[in-house]
């Protein structure tokens, strides 16, 4: 072939070859995406026992029910635990899309309690993407029982526990994986053989079972150094449940050794043991209203 | 000699006409969609909408981010995504069509002219042969594309549970409106 024909040849195929470009190639490249928050990493802003990533965003209130009932090896006497119950309420909301706080009021041990929550960064998916969802929460309880030794000299702080802790999650398609490094302080403890500090690391996944449907698990290690020397023995809360989920409710079902809802309880002073089936079956319920939406 | 100058001037117009400039886009084009029932209404926007628009074929393309899609209520936005979309799964949403009556259009001169689109919506894996009505408007350099048209989430394999079928609509109504701008391919 002449080099001028040939010249012809490559001018057309690279003419037709750009006209062949057809439009669904130059839409592909057009929508590359930046990054996406991945959302829902949990249905509900507990995973069960303890908190989750999940944030009320602004304007969101959420009514909150909870319900443990006694131990399941309670036997035919107690109806295996139903007789008995306890019984937290809650107020939550959504100050800013990052910022929540709620109140409390539970049935054991009497206790009033609050938290601040903020959503220090969240996951995305796409190119450049960050990892992790991460939030801190800060949590401060009252004991509303009467003292149990009203002759000795009782300080109205004795009353208050305190905690503190970052939540760290990341969803893998249908499973979330959280972990949670908590700091517990009580101001008062049974007795001098109690640490007043607590350290633990709480790990809780979320797997999505149907779009609607999930499983959850959650687990505190709590770490004490010193053998544990007091009559009541301590365990580790570990607690298993399922999220329901129906329009604005969320409703989660669960076992659990644990009596305590709200951190200073279930951290620190968890006595049952699930080998000894010292098992609670417990249920949530979530119901989240949106007071001022989004004017579009 | 005479030769050389027939041969590069056929090369020059194979050239010139492939990077005619037919092609119109736009990556911020609007869709939404909106739900009525007596219990709620449900309005939803996407101003992230990539579309391309060839006039010398008729031929258009559009595709569209599930997670775009704002709701006045952030929970509706997480269940659109979660429970019906499943954008997990179906990111996007497309469409790939015509305009039938092309002809009707006269492109160099600026107005409204009422047309006819014909193709395939993507929806949540689903994909569907669809004809809307719409109007292009012509100004100067700039296209307009609108069109309202319904379409019914369940035809495209969305299940709504019974307990919500109060609360959503069988057939929603979906408004396009796309500002089209010429495309110049990148280098």
């Amino acid at each position: 072939m002449k080099p001028r024909n040939l010249l012809f040849l490559i001018f057309m195929l690279v003419g037709t070859s750009i006209k062949a470009q057809n439009l669904n190639d130059l839409l592909a490249e057009e929508s590359t995406d930046g990054p996406q928050p991945v959302e829902a990493l949990f249905k509900a802003t507990r995973v069960i026992n303890g908190h989750s990533v999940r944030q009320l965003k602004k304007g969101e209130l959420d009514y909150r029910i909870s319900h443990r009932f006694g131990r399941v090896n309670s036997g035919a006497y107690e109806f295996f635990g139903l007789d008995q119950s306890n019984v937290h309420f809650s107020l939550e909301y959504g100050l800013l899309d990052r910022l929540m706080v709620g109140i409390g009021r539970g049935t054991y041990e009497k206790t009033i309690d609050a938290f601040v929550r903020y959503n220090i960064a969240n996951q995305q998916r796409g190119k450049g993407a960050f990892p992790l969802t991460i939030s801190y929460l800060s949590t401060i309880e009252a004991i509303g029982l009467k003292w149990s030794d009203p002759s000795r000299t009782n300080y109205f702080s004795s009353r208050f526990s305190f905690m503190q802790q970052l939540l760290i999650a990341r969803k893998f398609s249908k499973m979330t994986i959280q972990l949670m490094p908590t700091f517990v302080h009580r101001n008062l403890v049974p007795t001098e053989m109690d640490q007043n500090d607590l350290l633990a690391i709480g790990v809780a996944g979320r797997y999505k079972l149907a779009n609607r449907l999930a499983l959850t698990g959650e687990y505190y290690y709590v770490v004490r150094p010193i053998p544990q020397r007091t009559t009541q023995k301590m365990y580790n809360p570990l607690s298993f449940g399922f999220d329901i989920e129906t329009g604005g409710h969320v409703f989660q079902i669960m076992l659990t050794n644990s009596q305590g809802m709200r951190e200073g309880g279930f951290i620190g002073k968890t006595t049952g043991s699930w080998m000894k089936g010292d098992i609670h079956l417990g249920f949530n319920i979530s119901r989240v209203f949106t007071l001022n939406s989004k004017k579009k | 000699m005479k030769n050389k100058i027939v041969w590069l001037t056929l090369c020059l117009a194979s050239f010139l006409t492939a990077t005619a400039q037919n092609r119109y886009f736009t990556k911020t084009g609007h869709i939404g969609f909106y739900s009525h029932t007596s219990i709620e209404d449900i309005n939803a926007i996407n101003d992230q909408v990539t579309s391309f628009f060839d006039i010398a074929t008729g031929e258009m393309v559009f595709s569209v981010l599930g997670r775009s899609f704002q709701f006045a209520k952030p929970l509706m936005q997480e269940h659109f995504n979660e429970n019906y979309m499943e954008s997990e799964k179906f990111p996007k949403a497309s469409f790939e069509g015509k305009i039938a009556d092309l002809k009707t259009c006269d492109f160099t001169n600026s107005g409204k002219y009422p047309v006819k689109v014909a193709g395939k919506l993507t929806i949540h894996g689903v994909t569907k042969d669809i004809e809307a009505a719409g109007n292009l408007t012509i100004d100067k350099d700039k296209i307009t594309g609108e069109s309202v048209f319904p379409i019914n989430p369940e035809d495209y394999g969305i299940r709504i549970p019974s307990v919500v079928r109060q609360n959503i609509a069988e057939s929603m109504k979906v408004t396009v409106q796309m500002n089209y701008q010429l495309y110049t391919a990148k280098k």
